[in-house]
């Protein structure tokens, strides 16, 4: 099972990338668990300064704006 | 697969394509104009038809302008990245420092909700806190969607005036900051963050293919996002056009008003929040009620530049003070913007 942070504090495109994360992992029948960090010292101890920011069991692996559904779809792949 | 991606042949055939058609349809925009309000069976000489005229000229021409200038800026996204932005700027002195962190929050993609993250992750790279600011001013108040539209409604004189009057005020605020030495103002888990971590997430090599989805990306999210507020200001501006009288604001925000009335106009504007496509509508309205084209566009820059959101959110980073600072120099760099503005025009 992968554990998915979404990084963000709170606007639109973070919940939009929350939401698609969900549905690609879903639609590819993987198992995740999926959690929101919204506190911004926990975002910056990741390095992302700009967010929405995925980290995929630890490693940042994208970062500045909702990653495309092939991006999001290679890390279930 | 990633291999696949980047190998991926850019569609350049149907990129020159949308370019062709996009300046057929702009040079057809006073025709298609007159053949809409011949449906209507008017003509531009009566009140109603003058009025949905620039409705339907307006508002074709300023979505085709927008959507040109908000693609070329996604694909310009694709090059500069907030990482490099920041690799350029650390360690740049006072001066030089203003002026290219300016420059850069031009191009560079900024959400105002990464401003703080953003904000921290300069300053941990070693960029100086008053070229931090610099860039922080300039990302959201002189962006392409504010430039687009004061470009297709007010020419590009306006839109001219206001990219380098908003400059100004980014490099000479971030100046005055950096100048006061308030580092000790941040907050001490700020200063405390180490210089060295950041995200080692493999930055993807890639190619032109990619970087035109990224334009068309752009143009779905923004445009798609700004059009409602487009419409209504080009609505509003069409009501104005062909009935209100054209000095009814001109005796509180026109040339001739009140010392108070720019002021007055800042400080109305700073703790409101508005992105620039929701205050169009608003400059719209004022600019075609007689009001003078420098108060208009200090207050629009006031709106922008500042709210109240943004400094409660600055807040778990800087202290009172230091955004006291921040408010007072930006309001005040906006409010000799509009004294300057009015008195030459």
């Amino acid at each position: 099972m992968k554990t998915i942070k979404i990084l963000g504090t709170g606007c639109a495109n973070c919940r939009n990338t929350y939401q698609l994360v969900e549905e690609v992992a879903r639609a590819k029948g993987v198992e995740i668990a999926l959690e929101k960090i919204e506190d911004l010292q926990q975002i910056m101890a990741h390095g992302v300064m700009s967010t929405p920011g995925v980290v995929i069991d630890g490693k940042v692996v994208h970062a500045g704006g909702v990653p495309a559904r092939a991006k999001v779809e290679g890390w279930f792949a | 697969m990633s291999a696949a991606v980047t190998s991926r042949s850019a569609p350049w055939g149907l990129l020159l394509l949308a370019v062709a058609a996009w300046i057929g349809a702009y040079a057809s925009l006073v025709p298609f104009a007159d053949f809409v309000i011949g449906l209507f069976g008017l003509t531009r000489t009566t009140h109603l038809g003058e009025a949905l005229h620039f409705f339907f000229y307006d508002t074709p021409k300023v979505l085709l302008l927008l959507t040109a200038v908000v693609f070329a800026m996604g694909v310009v996204h694709t090059f500069v990245t907030p990482e490099r932005t920041r690799a350029l700027l650390a360690g740049r002195r006072l001066g030089v420092g203003n002026v290219l962190a300016a420059l850069l929050g031009i191009v560079t993609p900024f959400c105002s909700c990464s401003a703080v993250p953003l904000f921290i992750g300069f300053l941990s790279a070693g960029v100086p806190l008053g070229v931090t600011f610099s860039f922080l001013i300039s990302a959201p108040m002189v962006n392409e969607v504010a430039l687009a539209l004061l470009f297709g409604l007010f020419g590009w004189q306006v839109a001219a005036l206001y990219l380098g009057l908003g400059l100004a005020v980014a490099i000479v605020a971030g100046l005055v900051i950096g100048r006061l030495g308030m580092e000790r103002y941040l907050e001490d888990w700020v200063r405390q963050m180490q210089a060295s971590q950041s995200a080692d997430y493999a930055a993807e090599r890639i190619g032109w293919a990619a970087r035109i989805e990224a334009g068309v990306g752009h143009v779905k999210q923004i445009v798609g996002k700004v059009w409602p507020y487009i419409l209504a200001g080009i609505a509003v501006g069409a009501g104005i056009h062909g009935y209100v009288p054209q000095d009814f604001m001109a005796s509180i925000m026109g040339k001739d008003a009140p010392w108070w009335s720019l002021p007055a106009a800042v400080a109305i504007g700073v703790p409101m929040y508005a992105n620039a496509a929701g205050i169009i509508p608003v400059v719209e309205a004022l600019l075609g009620k007689g009001a003078a084209l420098g108060t208009v566009l200090a207050f629009m820059m006031s709106v922008i530049a500042l709210s109240l959101p943004e400094m409660i959110i600055l807040r778990k980073v800087l202290r009172i003070p230091l955004i006291a600072t921040f408010a007072g120099v930006v309001a005040a760099g906006i409010l000799v913007v509009g004294i300057v503005f009015n008195a030459v025009l």
